[in-house]
């Protein structure tokens, strides 16, 4: 099990995130630069948080077009897991791996908060380690978090069950104040259509230390880890 | 030719003008006059401030680098270092409040990374006037907006600060970043331009007409016509400055330049010539060679210009390739533009002919140094009649008011804009007596805050300034810290008024007087003078920052009480008054003193006591007494605790209950111990000589407060909860 970690320009979760893979849960980890065209025989890529190229258009949308990106979606279309965390999320929209996209959170403010999540859906590779209903506690920091999509969209994703988490309250209830940046169904997690690619806002890398308040982010990466 | 009309328009008097034709032995020309107003204002050159901060003392056992640096730097044991600095950026915060606030964090970040040093930690201090007038919730939301849109982008957590509300800011805001890098000792970088024809590079964003100006705008008062002047303040890029510091980090990371500085104030002016100066020697540019955004630019506009996000390198001769595909790895274009001489001087060409040629001592070091007039105000101590104060006839109203004052109320909807947890070490979040991160792969825990209460300096300029440093001090013994180091911006009207030079020498004698108690050195800051509008200087506000760390990361303490049925205990004696307090501000509108008095050798021992049972496991919270009085700090104990957990506290002094409730007497802590450890804390009191009372325990959901036997706070947490919680979103909701 090997993880990849994609620095793009402007990417500032990378350390953190490799940090939490390498140290806290001795995985092989690597950097991925996005000018190569190289995986580096990566099992799991994650497209880490940050403001990739300052973000001054659309989150994600120039992203989009780092070379890496190339083997990415090819690594994605042969099954290859890939995470997408928080700016990895909307890179993952902005690339079409994933469905919808991300409006401004609702209080048109940047938000840095801990917030709950529940997990719908226990039979996939980023979440069979823990169960339907559990709930995370886990940190956001966004001001893009809004999760958008058309009616038919949403529809199908939920049929398909790709809706892996959703925001609610500490009890694993919805409402609209647990849902802090106003995503329709309280999305906050998204896998495709075939599983292996999952959009996260929320970041586990921030939740996987007792010292920092929640190891619940854990479940996540050893759900990948465990997968192999 | 100079006139009159143009010294005026460039901040020089005359005998300054004269100086400077002295100094390079004919007339400047317009460029090199330009160069010498930038050079010489009070921003650049502290030429009021110098004779006074000398009196600060700067030597310590753990001190590497003092002030004189782009920051200062503290040796924190196993090899690394602590390098910090806080800056101010008023004016153009004022003017542009999302721009001047961003580009504030941008300059200070630079100054960090400059040093070799990954930023690690931002705070703010932030002082508007009320939140009742529009004008100020606009400034108030677009500053906060600008730092969080700078610091988020980059990477930076925003882990802490304050934020003040006084009347004296309406007209002029305060906005002073403070940042935090850690560095590993024997990787330290200076400004220096040595080696005689090691290139010099520039890197970064092109030179574009912005900011031109900027450090001799921050260096006068402002009249009626400062929106003219928005075109001074500079636009921020983020991202061309996150990929100047990876660039500039890892180029520094394989040792392949002599020296770097950052293109702040006074741009390419600065840069130069104090990299030259420092290593005296002297430099050479083109401007031909000045990546330039617009066209047509003169070479006084280029030198002026204070456009954003760019760094000036001296690469060593050997390395230029080197460091070159380094910035081109992250984009950035590393252009030679000149190379180090061994004249002296700088020397600046264009279009072939020389526009420059001044000794870099003159522009750095031969600046006039001023003993500016001081006086006492005639009027100066507005003593409080104590018995005018009639008490309230409901103290859980009075206590509710006081929670709401946005001074005192919770500032979560400030702090949640910040990405503090980028980086995964934020132990403590924003709100706390001072922010805590672990540092990886170490044992330690850094501590740092940031403190001033101006309404006290304004009163006592002298004990006001104490009172900073050593309620900062306090704030880092409530998470178990040490301190170690101090930086300050020193935040002042116009030093050419007798009465506010008064203030500053009477502010520095007393932070001296403050820092040598507590045994701290003050490693650097930053003096921001003509913080005046229309006439109408502010209160005199020294923000004081410090550093400290804490031994064992699994010993740090947090402020809110963790359990029902621990004890609460009283460090330190209630006193009998008022003055200056929260308290009285908010239900009475009187800003009166004199001053609570401080003992420094009483404070000393209160810290000490309190380190000591936070490292010995004897106590489950510790947060200090301070604006707002004891019943605030209780009620905010009782907030920040994971299931707000109420108190029943009895208090037997002999003083009057608004005094004992509200009164901001020092050098007082509460803590909260379980019964099993109380016996050892009192003990360990009395061997620091220090009254430690029980005066309550945790129980609840009732904030109880009884005056010897008679009850006069009863309240739900809850309700108490909500004034101190909702009060600055409610200003900020549309239609508020």
């Amino acid at each position: 099990m090997k993880f990849g970690v994609v620095i793009f320009p402007g990417s500032n979760c990378d350390y953190d995130t490799f940090f939490v893979l390498k140290d806290v849960l001795k995985q092989p980890t690597t950097f991925l630069w996005h000018k190569d065209h190289n995986l580096k025989s990566a099992n799991c890529v994650i497209l880490p948080g940050g403001f990739s190229y300052g973000d001054y258009l659309r989150s994600g949308a120039i992203a989009k077009f780092s070379p890496l990106m190339q083997e990415v979606m090819e690594f994605a279309e042969r099954g290859g897991l890939v995470l997408g965390i928080c700016n990895g999320f909307q890179v993952l929209l902005e690339l079409g791996l994933l469905p919808g996209a991300m409006l401004r959170n609702k209080n048109l403010k940047f938000l840095c908060q801990f917030v709950h999540i529940r997990i719908e859906n226990e039979n996939t590779a980023f979440t069979h380690r823990g169960k339907k209903g559990q709930v995370l506690k886990i940190p956001i920091a966004h001001f893009d978090g809004n999760y958008y999509a058309p009616p038919e969209t949403l529809q199908e994703i939920e049929d398909n069950r790709q809706v892996v988490f959703r925001y609610s309250d500490e009890q694993g209830r919805l409402s609209e104040e647990a849902n802090v940046n106003g995503s329709l169904r309280s999305i906050a997690g998204l896998t495709n259509k075939r599983g292996n690619v999952m959009g996260l806002m929320p970041h586990p890398e921030r939740a996987s230390e007792a010292l920092l308040g929640s190891v619940d982010g854990q479940v996540i990466f050893e759900s990948i880890i465990t997968k192999f | 030719m100079i006139n009159k009309k143009i010294l005026d328009d460039h901040n020089l008097t005359l005998e300054e003008y004269d100086r400077i034709v002295e100094l390079i032995g004919r007339e400047p020309n317009i460029t090199e006059l330009g160069i010498f107003s930038l050079m010489w204002s009070e921003h650049c050159s502290y030429k009021s401030s110098k004779i006074h901060l000398k009196k600060l003392p700067f030597r310590g056992k753990n001190v590497i680098q003092g002030p004189g640096e782009n920051a200062g730097i503290i040796d924190i044991g196993d090899g690394l270092a602590l390098v910090f600095k806080i800056e101010s950026h008023n004016h153009p915060s004022f003017i542009e409040p999302f721009q001047g606030a961003a580009t504030g964090v941008g300059g200070i970040l630079r100054d960090i990374f400059t040093m070799g040093a990954r930023p690690i930690a931002l705070l703010d201090s932030l002082r508007f006037g009320p939140l009742t007038l529009p004008k100020n919730k606009a400034i108030m939301d677009g500053v906060v907006s600008g730092i969080s849109s700078y610091g988020n982008s980059m990477g930076v957590p925003t882990v802490g600060g304050e934020v003040y509300f006084n009347d004296c800011y309406s007209q002029n805001p305060l906005v002073n970043v403070f940042c935090l890098g850690l560095v590993e000792k024997n990787k330290i970088f200076f400004a220096r331009a040595e080696g005689k024809g090691n290139p010099v590079l520039y890197v970064g964003s092109k030179t574009g007409r912005d900011g031109i100006h900027g450090a001799t705008m921050a260096s006068a008062e402002f009249g009626k016509e400062t929106e003219h002047k928005r075109p001074n303040v500079q636009v921020g890029d983020p991202f061309k400055e996150k990929l100047l510091l990876e660039a500039c980090l890892e180029v520094m990371d394989k040792d392949l330049i002599v020296g770097i500085q950052d293109m702040g104030a006074a741009g390419l002016t600065c840069s130069t010539s104090e990299m030259a100066a420092k290593s005296e020697t002297g430099i050479e540019i083109d401007l031909d060679l000045v990546p330039q955004r617009e066209e047509g630019m003169t070479p006084y506009e280029i030198m002026l210009s204070e456009s954003q996000e760019r760094m000036l390198v001296v690469a060593k001769k050997e390395k230029v390739k080197e460091v070159q595909d380094i910035f081109s790895k992250w984009d950035l274009e590393a252009v030679i533009i000149g190379q180090v001489t061994d004249g002296g001087k700088l020397k600046v060409k264009a279009s072939g002919k020389v526009v420059v040629n001044i000794p870099v001592k003159a522009i750095v070091n031969l600046c006039p140094v001023y003993e500016r007039p001081w006086q006492a105000p005639a009027a100066l101590k507005q003593d409080l009649v104590k018995e005018s104060i009639s008490l309230p006839k409901d103290f859980n109203k009075a206590l509710l008011k006081l929670l709401s004052s946005p001074t005192i109320a919770d500032k979560e909807w400030v702090f949640r804009q910040y990405d503090y947890m980028v980086h995964t070490n934020t132990m403590l979040f924003p709100g706390g007596d001072a922010s805590v991160l672990r540092i990886k792969g170490s044992r330690k825990a850094i501590a740092i805050t940031l403190d001033g209460n101006s309404l006290y300096v304004q009163l006592e300029p002298r004990s006001g300034a104490m009172i900073a440093v050593a309620e900062a001090c306090r704030n880092l013994a409530c998470v178990g810290a040490e301190p170690l180091g101090v930086t300050n911006c020193l935040n002042f009207g116009n030093p050419e008024k007798p009465d506010i030079m008064w203030q500053f020498k009477e502010v520095i004698e007393g932070m001296a007087e403050a820092c040598r108690a507590f045994s701290i050195p003050v490693t650097g800051g930053n003096v921001s003078f003509y913080n005046d509008t229309e006439g109408i200087s502010i209160f005199p506000t020294p923000v004081v920052g410090i550093v400290g760390t804490v031994d064992d990361v699994d010993k740090v303490m947090s402020p809110g009480f963790k359990e029902e049925g621990d004890s609460i205990v009283l460090f330190g004696e209630n006193k009998e008054g008022l003055d200056g307090s929260e308290y009285l501000k908010m239900v009475y509108k009187i800003e009166k003193g004199p001053l609570p008095s401080i003992d420094l050798e009483q404070e000393k021992r209160v810290q000490e006591l309190c380190r000591e049972a936070i490292l010995s496991g004897l106590v489950e919270s510790a947060h200090d007494v301070s604006e707002g009085g004891l019943a605030t700090c209780l009620a905010e104990c009782s907030f920040v605790s994971r299931e707000k957990i109420g108190f029943i506290v009895k208090l037997e002094d002999k003083i009057s209950v608004d005094s004992l409730l509200f009164g901001e007497s020092q050098s007082r802590i509460v803590v909260s111990a379980k019964a099993s450890n109380l016996r050892k804390l009192l003990d360990l009191a009395q061997k620091k000589k220090i009254k430690a009372k029980v005066i309550g325990r945790t129980k609840g959901e009732k904030i109880i407060i009884c005056h010897r036997g008679r009850e006069i706070i009863n309240t739900p947490v809850e309700e108490a909860y909500k004034a101190w919680k909702e009060s600055i979103p409610h200003y900020f909701k549309i239609g508020a």
